[in-house]
């Protein structure tokens, strides 16, 4: 009997998933783990936060105005700090980390809706442009174009004109946020096109695409099976450098006072709210800040170990 | 050469026509009313006089090719005449802001050298920090420098500007109060006091926008740099017995350039949009701040013109990257 396992345990080794070996490698980028733990831990700090800090951040509480962080009272007795505001609040008495927590939610939210907006679009057209000739030139025209036009500019008139009719048809919020993610999505996805066209026309000169098309595959499963499993890598890549862009335009945005309405908190908007006021409490405009700032260092980090660990010729090193 | 650069010129105008009319449509369909921030009390009938007095009477098919008549004869004609005392322009309407009433035209180079100075600064400052990290960190490679030098630019890609400026603004005016957080652009430099001053107050918007460009540039240098360094002739260089400072500095780096000066002249466009936040957070009244007024009065010409503007720049500076590649390097071959 022992032997028979014994034998089992020898043959049953499984062949090793692609995805197994690209974790490993990942595993081995110290800052792209870093940086994965701590896109985690800002996500679960703003999607579960707020059930463990039950603090409504729109609560005005105007006695507890004005708190410093709590921090501040171990090099200023006199300084204000409470324990009920441990990051302090602002000068109506709003507790700053509720309001870092639900500015976390809807700045990832706008951050991931965009870059999946992106990156479907930019998938779409460079598949569409490399796997058919005939609208290769359409199309790539289209992308030259587009990338030539001065988009930040263009993005705060889309914001200014469609703002309001927008807020009167789907309401404040989600009409806002309709607007910023479509704006973010519209003018972000011709990297990813270039370059999943790029792969898609390599690819497509590859023998196991000639084999598939001579038993008959039709188009769209020659696309499905055959060709986006080959371009997930580069997408991927692309996803995180778009995920980080979508989060620095949107806090961009609101900081120019075109994002989101005033009561209603993210990142970005806490920064631009807190800049009149920076020089005497100067963390309220460093809290919001950091948050940005590290959320996109680790999505940086963890492109950078997305590229190492997804490129064949570096893993297994 | 010369004609690729007249094809690649030629096939610019109907890109920019197709930009202007993008730009153009945009801010015609969009259900915006530049008349929403006039008083509710104004009767209709007035306010309709008052849209025709400002040009929106009329369809979308008239006033576009006009607003290219004005931009593209009308203006250049009012400049001409004003550098050589001609009478060109013959009193044709010009482009007129909104808000102001004023040729849009006069405002922008109102405001131009503002920008220029510091945006033209902090990219200069940018670049001329980018190229020795970029070159040392490929020249020792995964050395201490080097990992300092990918994390530097790891920050500068990922901190935003709105943050950076406001950490420096906490830093060294609130805290330190080292140097002014405001940029005055009325100060006019007299002499060496006040040349100290316009420094002081150039150091943090120049190092804000810096901060960018020098993340993208030493990247791209250090990687182009590593390219070349595992070539066959520099193998054959060291073997001829040459210093190794003659090998990095002569042959790697000046073949390392050639597609630097294109990463260098395709980022010209992306600085003008960062300036635009970097205005606005040390108070300088150039053309960012400008636009940003514009948009908040809902003052089409000005914001039509402005992003116009940009568009060109980006086309032209497209345009100046590809035929420099092929200047530099011989072995690229348009024609």
């Amino acid at each position: 009997m022992t032997d028979l396992t014994n034998v089992e345990m020898e043959v049953v080794e499984k062949p090793r998933s692609q995805w197994r070996d690209v974790w490993d490698q990942f595993k081995t980028h110290k800052g792209a783990v870093a940086g994965l733990s701590f896109l985690i831990f800002i996500t679960l700090f703003a999607a579960v936060g707020p059930f463990l800090w039950d603090v409504d951040p729109g609560r005005l509480d105007i006695r507890n105005k004005d708190v410093r962080p709590i921090y501040m009272g171990l090099f200023d007795s006199s300084a204000k700090v409470s324990w009920a505001n441990p990051m302090g609040t602002d000068n109506l008495g709003r507790d700053i980390m509720a309001n870092i927590m639900q500015g976390g939610r809807i700045s990832l939210a706008v951050g991931w809706t965009a870059m999946v907006l992106a990156v479907v679009l930019g998938t779409t057209i460079g598949v569409l442009a490399g796997y058919f000739k005939r609208l290769d030139g359409l199309l790539m025209r289209f992308t030259d174009l587009v990338l030539a036009l001065p988009l930040l500019p263009l993005l705060l008139v889309m914001m200014l004109l469609f703002r309001d009719p927008l807020r009167a048809a789907f309401g404040p919020e989600t009409g806002i946020f309709l607007l910023i993610v479509a704006g973010i999505g519209i003018t972000s996805w011709m990297q990813t096109a270039r370059i999943v066209r790029g792969d898609v026309m390599a690819l497509k000169e590859r023998e196991f695409v000639l084999a598939a098309r001579s038993i008959g595959t039709p188009a769209r499963r020659m696309i499905t099976r055959h060709l986006l499993p080959n371009v997930l890598s580069p997408i991927m890549v692309s996803a995180t450098l778009g995920l980080a862009t979508a989060i620095i335009t949107e806090s961009a945005l609101s900081f120019l006072g075109l994002g989101f309405p005033s009561d209603f908190p993210t990142w970005g908007k806490i920064l631009f709210d807190s800049v009149d006021r920076m020089t005497s409490f100067p963390e309220r405009v460093i809290w919001p800040g950091l948050a940005i700032s590290l959320t996109v260092l680790a999505v940086n980090y963890i492109g950078d170990g997305l590229r190492d660990a997804l490129d064949p010729r570096i893993r297994g090193h | 050469m010369l004609t690729y650069t007249l094809r690649r010129l030629l096939l610019s105008i109907p890109t920019l026509l197709f930009i202007a009319f993008v730009i153009f449509m945009l801010l015609e369909l969009a259900p915006g009313d530049p008349m929403a921030s006039m008083p509710l009390t104004i009767p209709p009938e007035v306010k309709e006089k008052m849209r025709e007095a400002l040009g929106l009477g009329r369809p979308w098919y008239v006033r576009f090719p006009l607003w290219l008549n004005q931009f593209f004869i009308v203006e250049p004609q009012y400049w001409f005449d004003q550098t050589f005392g001609t009478n060109f322009a013959n009193g044709a309407q010009r482009i007129i802001s909104f808000q102001s009433r004023s040729p849009v035209f006069d405002t922008i180079a109102e405001r131009m050298p503002q920008t220029l100075w510091v945006v033209g600064m902090s990219y200069v400052v940018g670049v001329l920090i980018a190229l020795p990290i970029g070159i040392i960190s490929a020249y020792k490679q995964y050395s201490v420098f080097d990992q300092a030098g990918t994390f530097v630019s790891m920050i500068g890609f990922s901190v935003p500007p709105f943050f950076s400026g406001v950490l420096l603004i906490v830093v060294f005016s609130v805290q330190l109060k080292w140097l002014p957080s405001i940029y005055d652009t009325t100060h006019v430099v007299t002499g060496w006091d006040s040349f100290v001053f316009q420094l002081r107050q150039m150091v943090m918007p120049v190092m804000v926008l810096a901060l960018q460009t020098t993340a993208q540039v030493s990247r791209y240098m250090r990687a182009s740099m590593l390219d070349n360094l595992g070539q066959d002739y520099v193998r054959t260089a060291r073997a001829k017995g040459m210093s190794e400072s003659v090998v990095v500095m002569k042959h790697v780096l000046r073949n390392s350039m050639l597609p630097v000066i294109t990463v260098i002249a395709l980022g010209i466009p992306a600085i003008f949009g960062g300036a635009i936040i970097t205005e606005q957070i040390f108070k300088v009244n150039g053309l960012g701040q400008l636009l940003i007024t514009a948009l908040q009065g809902s003052d089409i010409p000005m914001v039509m013109t402005i992003t116009f503007l940009l568009a060109v720049l980006i086309v032209m500076m497209n345009l100046i990257a590809d035929v420099l590649y092929g200047i530099l390097d011989p072995r690229i071959r348009y024609d």
